[in-house]
């Protein structure tokens, strides 16, 4: 990968080495290595296919990779029991493309599953208090009755961001955080992952095909193609890298 | 890992099919695990229970007392033929206590309950809810599969018995509106007739057929395809499947207790 020498202070979260996996005989991930420091939004940026989502999920836990190594927190995941992995997970915020509200429960329900599941927390004002003061973060706490059914795009990606953050936790990742909204929502949804990242101190890998998102949020930018990491710099300077691939995705951008 | 549904080829249709069973057999083993692992989900097992009895109620009721109704004005005119009338409580009793009230329960359960367990999970599947709950540290197994088993499991034997109990009422109906029977008349002679083993199969067939239809439906649903398509697929299999099983079961237990009369 050609990097640039981007100097980091903070200490490093997470961790990828030597990432591959393949999926019937397609090698939708290969040799990715990356790097996420404390307090750093880290944009995943490419094409759609280029393998970003399945890297998330690998993350995660949710995809099993072939090779390599990943740790978060000072901890192997792929070395640990289904147990530890939850609790891990615990820590970690996933907003998944589409927002995976469970549909079935209003916004209060959704919010304070994972804190009484996980956390044990009973008592219902606390959990109230709780709800709210998330819900007040991301500019919704008029929502809390409503069922899933009845939000918009753009509010069901701030609700699904409430229900990682009611968790408190210490890395967030978002999944094509700004897919199938107006341009005016996506701004919008970019100026709420940055003041996540502020009022919560977390750090955050955000997967996204969208450059203005990526010029929005991010503090540095790995810049994927068929399926490993291609390019690394901050948005300024991959914006006047003279490499072909990269090129044409940004003019693209510039055009439309 | 290979499963059923990574393989699509003709020639290995048999490979499938024994992944598949594989499949299975790895599904319910871990529903017996999960069920005797602690957290109990049992907030979620008792609306499930809650949900899956009340769904299906009016239809339970409704099919039961139809049935007794009319199997009793279908059995009469030949009782009648070989001046047996007067046994018309005691054969209706036994067939409904041993036969038709169970499987009518069972199948109504499986195209109510198969399909909606099914095509739910199936939805959560597509629009990634399950993953949301593993993302976050919750055991999505445990919580949907688990709880939906264990309910349907639970829920079917009483169902049965209300079943049998509405049943025997629509009996009593037809057979009042006939011969002006008395209602203690017509229970004690239906009663005299159900032995132990007719009570015990009437309880234990139920508990066979819900935990059929729970794993097929949750199976079904939880490993469905993630395409819409997968939702509709998930649906039919569910019921499908689950009816067919329900018949295997009742074939297998009939064969079973024949040889404990």
């Amino acid at each position: 990968m050609n990097t640039n020498p981007i100097i980091h202070t903070q200490p490093v979260v997470l961790r990828v080495e030597h990432l591959y996996k393949s999926f019937d005989g397609r090698q939708v991930l290969k040799d990715v290595n990356l790097l996420l420091h404390h307090s750093e939004n880290l944009v995943i940026l490419g094409r759609s296919g280029m393998g970003k989502s399945v890297l998330i999920k690998c993350i995660i836990g949710l995809i099993q990779p072939d090779e390599g190594y990943v740790n978060i927190l000072g901890e192997n995941i792929l070395d640990m029991d289904v147990k530890a992995l939850n609790r891990l997970r615990q820590s970690i915020g996933f907003s998944f493309q589409g927002s995976a509200l469970y549909d079935s429960m209003s916004v209060r329900d959704n919010l304070t599953f994972a804190l009484k599941r996980n956390l044990g927390i009973r008592d219902a004002d606390q959990l109230e208090q709780m709800v709210r003061e998330t819900l007040q973060a991301v500019g919704l706490e008029g929502a809390i009755d409503q069922m899933p059914s009845e939000l918009s795009g753009g509010m069901r990606k701030r609700i699904g961001v409430a229900r990682c953050l009611i968790l408190k936790p210490k890395i967030m990742l978002y999944d094509e955080p700004t897919a199938g909204l107006d341009p005016v929502t996506s701004s919008e949804i970019n100026e709420l992952i940055v003041e996540v990242k502020q009022k919560y101190d977390t750090s955050a890998i955000i997967i996204t095909h969208d450059i203005a998102c990526a010029k929005a949020t991010s503090d540095r930018i790995i810049y994927m193609e068929d399926g490993s990491c291609h390019l690394e710099g901050t948005f300024e300077e991959l914006e006047h890298k003279n490499d072909p691939q990269l090129s044409t995705f940004f003019n693209y951008f510039k055009v439309h | 890992m290979k499963t059923a549904e990574t393989i699509g080829s003709a020639p290995q249709k048999w490979q499938a099919f024994f992944i598949k069973i594989a499949d299975i057999y790895r599904f319910i083993v871990r529903i017996f695990k999960e069920t005797f692992s602690f957290p109990i989900e049992i907030e979620e097992l008792l609306k499930q229970c809650y949900i899956q009895g009340n769904r299906t109620l009016w239809l339970v009721s409704f099919a039961s007392l139809l049935a007794g109704v009319v199997f009793t004005k279908q059995s009469r005119p030949s009782l009648i033929e070989f001046g047996a009338e007067s046994w018309l409580p005691s054969l209706v009793s036994l067939a409904i206590v041993r036969g038709l009230g169970p499987l009518i329960t069972a199948l109504i359960c499986a195209g109510k309950l198969g399909s909606s367990m099914g095509a739910e999970l199936s939805s959560m599947n597509v629009t990634e809810q399950i993953d949301a709950m593993e993302a976050s540290g919750t055991n999505p197994f445990k919580y949907l599969v688990t709880t939906r088993v264990l309910a349907i499991t639970l829920m079917l034997p009483v169902l049965v018995v209300y079943s049998n109990m509405v049943a025997l009422m629509g009996s009593y109906i037809a057979v009042h509106f006939f011969s002006q029977t008395t209602f203690k008349l017509f229970f004690s002679q239906a009663f005299e007739s159900i032995t132990f083993l007719d009570i015990f199969s009437t309880l234990i067939k139920p508990i066979l057929y819900g935990f059929a239809i729970g794993v097929v439906s949750t199976y079904a649903g939880y490993y469905s395809s993630r395409a819409t398509v997968g939702v509709g697929k998930a649906a039919n299999q569910a019921v499908v499947v689950s009816m067919v099983m329900v018949f295997v079961i009742e074939f297998i237990t009939i064969q079973v207790l024949g040889t404990m009369r």
